[in-house]
């Protein structure tokens, strides 16, 4: 199978619009969790979430007139916008804007969303009951639907290739940039542009997933503490937007035009635990097959990963699940692993969140450094894994696994390695 | 140009997103201000809220260009 190399990232973030920005934050520690001022909070049990600070881009606000014209932006849910500035930067980033008919069709577009048009779909349900189906607008369903996001991308850039999209809730993003390598390995495309968007913070987002018990409601005073994995005191997590995409590239292809090759996916493993619909299986055998799957992929054994990119939502059930399942992966190699979860700095982009970190494995593996686990004061269960508490930290790391696990019992793990020739 | 014709023009500016100069009365929806088939259905509810009256699909049909609109609702319009 072909080779398959990443060489463009682009990010909008609860910390910052860009990459950098973003990185830059986390690894000073910081939190992007404030509380909700966009809407009406009194009655939700959760006040808080990591919002995308807008403004006119200054301080690495997000200005969405500086990726969607104005007109277009209105017709559209956030996750589109999200999706096409994190697209735009990930495609300039990699230097790659097709003009040729051949280069066109052999670029594709994968960007997913675990919920899409969320607070379109709200509004539009009351403007129907109180107005009726004739001021329902044409732009209704083309804003909302979770593959416009690829739709919109594959437009704005002229991509011809394939135009794709994932939907597997909080794994989404692991298995776009999975699937997207796996067409380029197949020859189905030479460059994807894949990850993931998220715009699920509404009255009606907050309410569905609070009724799921799956928020954290206990921190409104200090939303800053609220995101904190593998703590004794973490009672749930912390909603998230934004998106993440990456540019994917044949390794010839990529070495042909000079680009610049941050890492390569050397990794990709799927399972399911067909166990529940929103709790993970106890005893994490459908993470630990994920992993297992990918490592063997890659061609790899547990020891040889650096650094883990964990799901670590920071709800009480499921960070200490998949730390037992990386625990039985890992085996004795488990004191040499470093494992952090950075939904501790940028809360839990849902569908998102899979790009997102799968960028942040490659950045650790670029810098050699491994995130921090923010407000990790007093982990409830001991491990010989490093968690990264608190500070990020210099060490070697050569190949790294990002964990993304979803509702409906859907387990993606991605592996990417620095390039050896 | 009538209070009407101003009120069509907001309207077509704020919707797609052209400059002002542009909309004219024998300017073009689709030709000449970019608009598209569901921005078109979209001008038209907008003139139905702004207006107070309904616009039937056969006369939405015939509404090309921005003097079209403000003819059919010098006639028709409510509000």
């Amino acid at each position: 199978m072909r080779r398959v190399v990443v060489t463009g990232l682009g990010m909008v973030s609860p910390l910052g619009c860009g990459v950098e920005p973003t990185w830059k934050r986390i690894l000073n520690g910081e939190s992007g969790a404030r509380r909700i001022e966009s809407f009406d909070v009194s009655d939700l049990q959760t006040k808080i979430a990591c919002t995308v600070v807008r403004g006119d881009g200054s301080n690495d606000s997000f200005n969405p007139d500086k990726w969607m014209e104005p007109k277009d932006q209105r017709k559209v849910d956030d996750f589109i916008i999200f999706g096409m500035a994190a697209a735009g930067q990930a495609l300039d980033d990699a230097n790659w804007h097709p003009e040729s008919e051949e280069d066109k069709c052999a670029t594709g577009t994968m960007i997913g969303s675990g919920i899409g048009g969320l607070n379109g779909i709200a509004d539009t349900a009351i403007l129907l009951k109180e107005r009726g189906p004739r001021r329902v607008s044409p732009f209704f369903i083309p804003g909302r639907l979770i593959n416009l996001a690829s739709g919109y991308v594959s437009i704005a850039h002229g991509l011809k290739g394939p135009n794709h999209a994932v939907v597997t809730a909080c794994s989404t993003g692991a298995h776009a940039v999975g699937d997207a390598a796996r067409l380029i390995a197949l020859g189905d495309a030479d460059v994807m542009v894949a990850g993931g968007a998220e715009s699920p913070i509404s009255r009606i987002g907050i309410a569905g997933f609070n009724a799921a018990r799956a928020l954290s409601t206990g921190f409104n005073e200090t939303p800053e503490k609220a995101s904190r994995p593998y703590d004794k005191d973490r009672d749930g997590f912390v909603m998230g937007e934004g998106a993440g995409v990456l540019v994917l590239e044949e390794l010839e292809h990529a070495r042909r035009r000079g680009a610049k090759i941050y890492a390569e996916v050397i990794g990709y493993g799927l399972s399911g635990d067909a166990y529940h619909i929103t709790s993970p299986s106890p005893d994490g055998d459908g993470g630990f097959r994920s992993m297992s799957a990918a490592l063997k992929r890659a061609g790899l054994t547990p020891s040889d990963l650096d650094y883990i990119n964990a799901h670590g939502t920071s709800t009480p059930l499921g960070d200490e699940i998949e730390l037992g399942a990386v625990e039985r992966l890992l085996g004795n190699a488990a004191s040499k692993v470093a494992m952090s979860s950075t939904k501790s700095s940028t809360g839990h982009l849902l569908g998102a969140a899979g790009a997102i970190e799968a960028i942040f494995a490659i950045l650790a593996i670029r810098d050699n450094v491994v995130p921090p686990t923010i407000n990790l004061d007093n982990p409830s269960v001991e491990t010989a894994i490093d968690l990264v508490p608190h500070k990020a930290k210099q060490r070697e790391v050569n190949v790294a696994l990002s964990n993304s696990f979803g509702f409906g019992g859907t387990n993606a793990s991605v592996i990417v390695r620095r390039l050896v020739s | 140009m009538s209070d009407i014709g101003e009120r069509v023009k907001k309207i077509v500016v704020e919707h797609l997103g052209v400059e002002p100069e542009k909309v004219v009365d024998n300017a073009s929806f689709i030709d000449d201000l970019g608009a598209d088939s569901l921005d078109t259905v979209e001008l038209v509810m907008a003139f139905e809220e702004e207006f107070g009256c309904e616009i039937p699909d056969d006369a939405a049909e015939t509404i090309l260009t921005v003097g079209d609109a403000t003819k059919f609702l010098e006639k028709n319009a409510k509000s």
